[in-house]
């Protein structure tokens, strides 16, 4: 049985990773998973300096969802390197590095500055964070913008490039097909949808940010339709990701096109989810007879 | 840390809206260190995702009990679950108090509410005795006072009605102890946020070293989402530190509850 997928150069030995965000730098959840048993490992978003991120409260649980507005707090490339790579490039998987800046500039600097590191797998870039006020989704909601982000990174590195798509635009194709002909080697999609909830005590935003992104269960029928949509207008791969708790929910992406998977928001409360849908992917697969799991890609009919 | 299925050994109402639920949590219940918390996942909750961090309260052999307030959904649908029902656990987690040494400072010890509960461990782990401090709105917010006594602790308690002990706030009491200028104490302190804040300013004024167990809302408990942070001092400026994991205790100096705002 082939469970095996390639997001651009890259290959992964199964096609469920984690989404960016969800997952710390790895190394928080070597103690509960062997994540040498992941397709990939994706980081939290990294832009060349440390960010201290937004104020609290940081995020709100809402009915099958969770709202957040983190502000990409990180420690920079830097910072990343000297803490977190030591144990990132001993891992038997590859590491999807998540990066993003607030300038075409500054992607690219962050881009060559993994490029030149070694040993990277991927790279994503984060072109739809809804929580910042600069950098994230200006470049994502736009398809001039995003065309130029992509193109400076790929003049700057090697490295498979992914494009995190937001959920937010009309009709998610054109940014699709602008990121495939800037040279994007797959696309992610989605990033968590704007949203907001208001405490009716006080009166106040949940959130200091007023607005956040939302995740979980709650969001998965908005990313299998903007897959199905996206995977229609490009040939380049897709990683599906929106509310995964389960193999069925991983299979119902793939149908619509995916490659690739993240589990996300559900890394919060099931560290075992990951795992837990590689199994039952397999599962599926005996109970289906199929030999290889990129015959399940776009089969929706 | 680890994660495991815990069963319900017992879950029986203590006062009012307080519960105390006992696990046979057998991987991990003997690594647990005083001050530290479990992450439970109440699987009956169907439409509540996260999971709810608890301090640990007691250990004994294979079992570890928390002691709670049914104050959400989640609360109040765990204190209708029965002995043998299944909960998934991770812990324990986070940094915990330090355990004063032989012959070293007299660790005083300051509760609101549940917050009693997670300084347990430490009166019982502490070589020196000391004094515990707890305070409440009402007499039913008074919790494991007999317990404190039995490990032979001084409990000095005080409620906002006056409907049992002292009338008052809990901090208080505190300093009108500190004011007899004992000399070698270190305060230790678990509860509402307020009641923290006091607790550090007394600390700053009679020039004490303070641990200060501090409570915020957590989504993964381990480190990644960011959701618990709070500013902490370091160096000339401060970065936001996460409660679950260089937390839940903070020295009360390192804490800048001016920036939190």
């Amino acid at each position: 049985m082939n469970l095996s997928v390639k997001i651009g150069s890259l290959t992964l030995q199964n096609p469920v990773t984690v989404a960016s965000g969800t997952f710390g730098y790895g190394a928080e959840y070597a103690p509960l998973i062997d994540l040498n048993q992941l397709g990939a490992v994706v980081v939290k978003g990294i832009r060349l300096q440390p960010v201290r991120g937004n104020r609290t409260p940081r995020t709100f649980e809402v009915t099958s969802g969770l709202l957040n507005a983190i502000g990409l707090q990180g420690p920079g490339v830097d910072g990343f390197i000297r803490k977190y790579w030591p144990f990132l490039k001993e891992l038997k998987v590859p590491t999807i590095i998540n990066i993003w800046g607030t300038t075409v500039e500054e992607y690219a600097e962050v881009a060559r500055r993994f490029d030149t590191l070694g040993g990277v797998g991927a790279l994503e870039l984060n072109v739809s964070c809804p929580n910042i006020k600069e950098g994230g989704a200006q470049f994502g909601t736009d398809v001039k913008l995003l065309s130029q982000v992509v193109a400076a990174c790929r003049k700057a590195t090697q490295l498979p490039l992914i494009t995190k798509l937001s959920p937010n635009v009309v009709s998610i194709a054109p940014y699709a097909q602008a990121a495939e002909a800037a040279g994007s080697d797959a696309l992610s999609i989605m990033n968590s949808f704007p949203a907001m909830a208001i405490d009716i005590a006080t009166r106040r935003p949940r959130l200091a940010n007023v607005t956040g992104g939302l995740t979980g269960p709650c969001i998965k029928p908005i990313a299998i339709k903007l897959v199905w949509e996206a995977a229609k207008a490009v040939k380049i791969p897709i990683i599906g990701m929106g509310g995964i708790q389960n193999a069925a929910d991983a299979i119902e992406f793939l149908l619509a096109g995916a490659t690739a998977v993240a589990v996300g928001t559900a890394n919060f409360y099931e560290p075992q989810t990951a795992l837990q849908v590689i199994a039952g992917l397999r599962q599926f697969m005996q109970q289906q007879r199929l030999q290889d799991v990129r015959d399940l890609v776009g089969q929706c009919r | 840390m680890v994660e495991q299925t815990v069963q319900i050994v017992s879950n029986q109402r203590d006062t009012d809206l307080y519960f105390r639920l006992v696990v046979r949590a057998p991987q991990i219940a003997p690594l647990v260190q005083p001050g530290q918390f479990v992450h439970l996942r109440i699987l009956p909750l169907k439409h509540a995702l996260l999971r709810r961090p608890f301090s640990i309260f007691q250990v004994s052999g294979d079992t570890l009990s928390i002691l709670y307030k049914s104050v959400g959904q989640g609360t109040e649908v765990l204190s209708q679950m029965p002995p043998g029902d299944e909960l998934s656990m991770i812990g324990p987690l986070g940094h915990g108090f330090t355990v004063p040494a032989a012959g070293g400072e007299t660790p005083l010890l300051v509760a609101g509410g549940y917050g009693m509960a997670a300084l347990y461990l430490l009166a019982q782990r502490s070589p020196q005795k000391g004094i515990v401090f707890v305070g409440g709105r009402r007499r039913v917010d008074i919790l494991c006072e007999e317990e404190f006594r039995a490990l032979g602790w001084e409990v000095r308690a005080t409620t906002e009605d006056g409907s049992h002990g002292e009338k008052g706030l809990v901090t208080h009491a505190l300093q009108t102890e500190l004011g007899r200028r004992a000399p070698g104490r270190k305060l230790f302190a678990c509860g509402p946020t307020p009641m923290l804040k006091a607790v550090g300013q007394l600390a700053a004024e009679f020039n004490l070293p303070a641990e200060l167990s501090l409570d915020e809302h957590m989504a993964c408990g381990i480190g990644v989402c960011l959701t618990c942070v709070v500013p902490i001092q370091t160096g000339d400026g401060w970065e936001y530190q996460r409660t679950c994991t260089e937390g839940p205790v903070f020295d009360s100096r390192q804490v800048a509850w001016e920036e939190a705002k």
